[in-house]
């Protein structure tokens, strides 16, 4: 991924929260696992490029936003910033990093501190990092950069507090304190999602001519489409802390590859607001990053999922809840009381036993085999390579997963099997017999 | 900078100034009540008749005990001929000053362990939350009265020894409030923002969390103060507080005059009693008022008009 121009690169980054376990399992040293909130991310930004980093609640946007500030201490990969390693570098020098780096966030109405002023609270980079502690000059400064982002005349604004300012103009004082020392990079995370309407297109436009003036790269964060493509130029779809698709933004927009870009692009509401319903919002839920889904971590709700993206026992168990709820009571009755304890297919691995209530595994073969004449549409039957009967039970074999990797393809890169020659044989071919 | 600080001040009281309604007249109340007796504190040796532990006149004539309130002993005299009234006026200023040294005490150790406890976590963190929690849960009289045993040894049965005992009682509050105000700060945006900006952990702490946390400190100081009245009155009466020799104490005296009230000898108790009433009434007026008044959240629910935004059409959903 190095390229000569890159201002920052990031390479296999990881993140992971340990989960808080029992205090007996702290213990005695029990693993308890842990939040994988980024998992493996890799992309580098030229100077004076925007990336924008979309995903869903929960993908890791904002976790990877703040390991590029080391407000959060990676587990693992490497982050270069101007060539320098950011993650060697000690407490003191992380701090002067800083200076370069620095981060806008989400909520304006709680990104000053109520209990200072605006001057002192834009200026306060300037005596942080001993740049000036001249009352006078830290003014003027202030003054100006006030002016830059529109808070003008100044002079009405530096002796306000925080609550005397719309979400708007304290946005635009947040801007202020982050760009007072000309970083080089800004990471801005969902800087507008909660601003009103009205005022979101002139917050974009403020941080575009900043760029220019300043010869800024921005990581603008967000879930919105809509500004993504106004405002990014190039865009890295996250899904459970990786990077599924990232291509120029034109390219992304007008050829999604990814089959979740397909549905998030698919789910962009249209203008015409009869018709303003997601009709392809990918279903089901974001699963736990605690324990997300083998192989591909998109294919429990991946709509064209196949036999190699990582099917496996959750799924099946999923797949017959689903149907259950669906399908109501008596549907419920006729199909659960013929099957044991299920609880044994919630550990993920891709090989599990259904078992039996009455005893034999030959029931449940029969059943599942209904299950699939019912609804071959249904994604997991393109995973499950053979349904065994045994005693007390029928044992699944899931076809072996694989994790997709990035891989060019046409003018972006893509994680996903559909576009690995090796493994995407025949997409839609029929479920094994 | 004194501009400044003065107009910070100014700031923080605006909203008592402001104030109106049922908040208001609990905040002047407490304030009034607060004030009597702080004034009375002040100016004891010139409005007091007597000195405290004074039991003859001028001319060495010992005072009659127990003597009903007369011209010469407003408020009469008690079973150690001492006068009533002179121990009451002394007695705030008794009060005050344990009251104050114990806040100002416990302030100082309860408010920075708290900051840095809440602040990094950790270990650290987890150890002293445990103690605090012990000393919290045990029975907060015994506790004062164990430390005020402790220290009678060194420093005697006086004003330092009482002051410390109920500073014992009073630092694992400030450090639970502090410690848990700070945890919750901490994961406001602004805090990280301070990090984001470069800051040191010292910066953050000093300029970005604590002066948040400072703004309930007046609150529960004065809510506090009012509990350490009855504290001290409590030791004083059960005998553990400040000998009479040493000061005159509202607690003692009550305790003293309990024999009384069966004889019919009503001033000897009623004065000192309701003392102690007044100035706890005051003080906790004062800090259910101030806590009106100046809890940021009640008071921004009261002053800003509902606006409804224009509908418009949503554009964030994926
Ligand atoms: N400090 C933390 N400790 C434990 N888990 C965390 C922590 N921060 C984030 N997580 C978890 O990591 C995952 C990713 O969170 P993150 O906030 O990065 O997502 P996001 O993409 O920014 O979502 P959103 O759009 O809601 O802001 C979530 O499952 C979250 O619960
Ligand atoms: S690898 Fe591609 S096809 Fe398979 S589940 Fe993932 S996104 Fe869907
Ligand atoms: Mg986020």
């Amino acid at each position: 991924m190095a390229d000569a121009g890159a201002l920052l690169e990031v390479e296999d980054l990881q993140v992971h929260f340990p989960l808080r376990g029992s205090f007996g399992a702290r213990l005695v040293g029990k693993d308890v696992g842990a939040v994988q909130a980024v998992d493996g991310i890799s992309f580098s930004v030229a100077r004076g490029e925007v990336l924008g980093i979309v995903g869903e609640s929960g993908s890791g946007k904002t976790t990877l936003g703040r390991a590029l500030l080391r407000l959060v201490d990676p587990t693992g990969g490497s982050i270069r910033l101007e060539g320098e390693d950011v993650l060697g570098l000690r407490e003191r020098e992380v701090r002067a990093m800083r200076r370069k780096v620095q981060m806008v966030f989400q909520d304006p109405h709680a990104s000053l501190n109520p209990a200072m002023t605006i001057e002192t609270a834009v200026g306060h980079p300037l005596r942080i990092h001993g740049v000036t502690r001249d009352r006078a000059d830290i003014r003027n400064r202030v003054s100006a950069v006030l002016e830059r982002v529109g808070l003008s005349p100044p002079d009405q604004y530096l002796g306000k507090y925080p609550s005397d300012l719309s979400g708007g103009q304290k946005q635009r004082a947040v801007l202020a304190r982050a760009v007072i020392l000309s970083p080089s990079l800004l990471v801005a995370d969902e800087p507008v999602s909660m601003l009103d309407m009205s005022v979101r297109a002139k917050i974009l436009e403020l941080m575009l001519g900043l760029k220019n003036d300043l010869d800024l790269t921005y990581v603008y964060i967000t879930h919105d489409l809509a500004t993504a493509k106004f405002f990014c130029d190039r865009v890295a779809i996250m899904y459970l802390g990786r990077i599924v698709e990232i291509g120029a933004t034109e390219e992304i927009f007008a050829n999604p590859r990814h089959p979740y870009t397909q549905s998030l692009l698919r789910a962009i509401p249209d203008p015409d607001p009869s018709r303003s319903i997601p009709r392809d919002l990918p279903r089901g839920e974001v699963p736990d990053a605690a324990e997300p889904p083998l192989g591909c971590r998109f294919h429990p709700r991946c709509p064209k999922a196949f036999a190699p993206c990582g099917w496996e026992a959750r799924d099946l168990h999923d797949m017959l809840e689903q149907r259950w709820a669906v399908g109501g009571q008596e549907l419920f009755e006729a199909e659960r009381l013929q099957l044991g304890d299920l609880a044994g297919l919630d550990q993920p691995g891709s090989r599990a036993t259904v078992p039996s209530a009455t005893g034999t595994g030959d029931d449940v073969a029969t059943l599942l085999d209904r299950i699939r004449e019912d609804d071959s549409r249904e994604r997991i039957w393109h995973g499950i390579e053979s349904i065994t009967p045994r005693p007390g039970g029928a044992v699944i074999e899931f076809h072996p997963g694989h994790d997709p990797v990035l891989r060019p393809v046409g003018g972006a890169e893509v994680a996903c099997h559909l576009y690995d020659p090796e493994l995407a044989e025949v997409p839609e071919q029929a479920p094994p017999a | 900078m004194a501009s400044q600080l003065i107009a910070r001040a100014g700031r923080a009281f605006g909203p008592v100034r402001e104030a109106r309604g049922v908040p208001r007249w609990i905040v002047w109340a407490g304030i009034v009540l607060t004030l009597l007796f702080v004034v009375m504190a002040l100016t004891a040796p010139w409005i007091s008749p007597y000195a405290f532990d004074q039991y003859k006149d001028a001319s060495g004539q010992r005072f009659v005990k127990q003597q009903a309130p007369s011209s010469a002993h407003p408020f009469g005299t008690n079973v150690q001929s001492t006068d009533v009234m002179s121990r009451v006026i002394w007695g705030a200023r008794t009060e005050l000053k344990v009251v104050l040294f114990a806040v100002v005490v416990s302030l100082l150790v309860g408010l920075p362990l708290g900051l840095l406890s809440g602040y990094f976590g950790g270990p650290v963190d987890r150890v002293l939350v445990l103690i605090m929690d012990a000393l919290f849960a045990f029975p907060y009289l015994l506790l004062a009265i164990v430390i005020a045993f402790l220290l009678s040894d060194k420093f005697g049965s006086g004003v330092a020894t009482a002051a410390f005992a109920i500073s014992a009682v009073y630092i694992p509050q400030y450090f639970r409030v502090v410690r848990n105000h700070v945890v919750s700060l901490r994961e406001e945006s602004y805090v990280e923002a301070a990090r984001a900006l470069g800051a040191r952990p010292r910066t953050v702490i000093g300029r970005y969390v604590f002066q948040n946390v400072v703004q309930s400190v007046p609150v529960i100081a004065t809510l506090n103060a009012a509990d350490a009245i009855l504290t001290l009155a409590a030791l004083g009466f059960l005998g553990y507080g400040i000998q009479p020799t040493d000061a005159a104490e509202w607690g003692y005296d009550s305790s003293r005059a309990l024999s009384d009230a069966g004889a019919g000898i009503w001033w000897t108790g009623l004065f000192p009693g309701m003392a102690i009433v007044l100035l706890v009434t005051g003080l906790t007026l004062l800090g259910e008022g101030l806590n009106d008044v100046l809890n940021p959240v009640l008071r921004r629910r009261k002053m800003e008009p509902v606006t409804l935004p224009p509908r418009a059409p949503q554009e964030d959903r994926a």
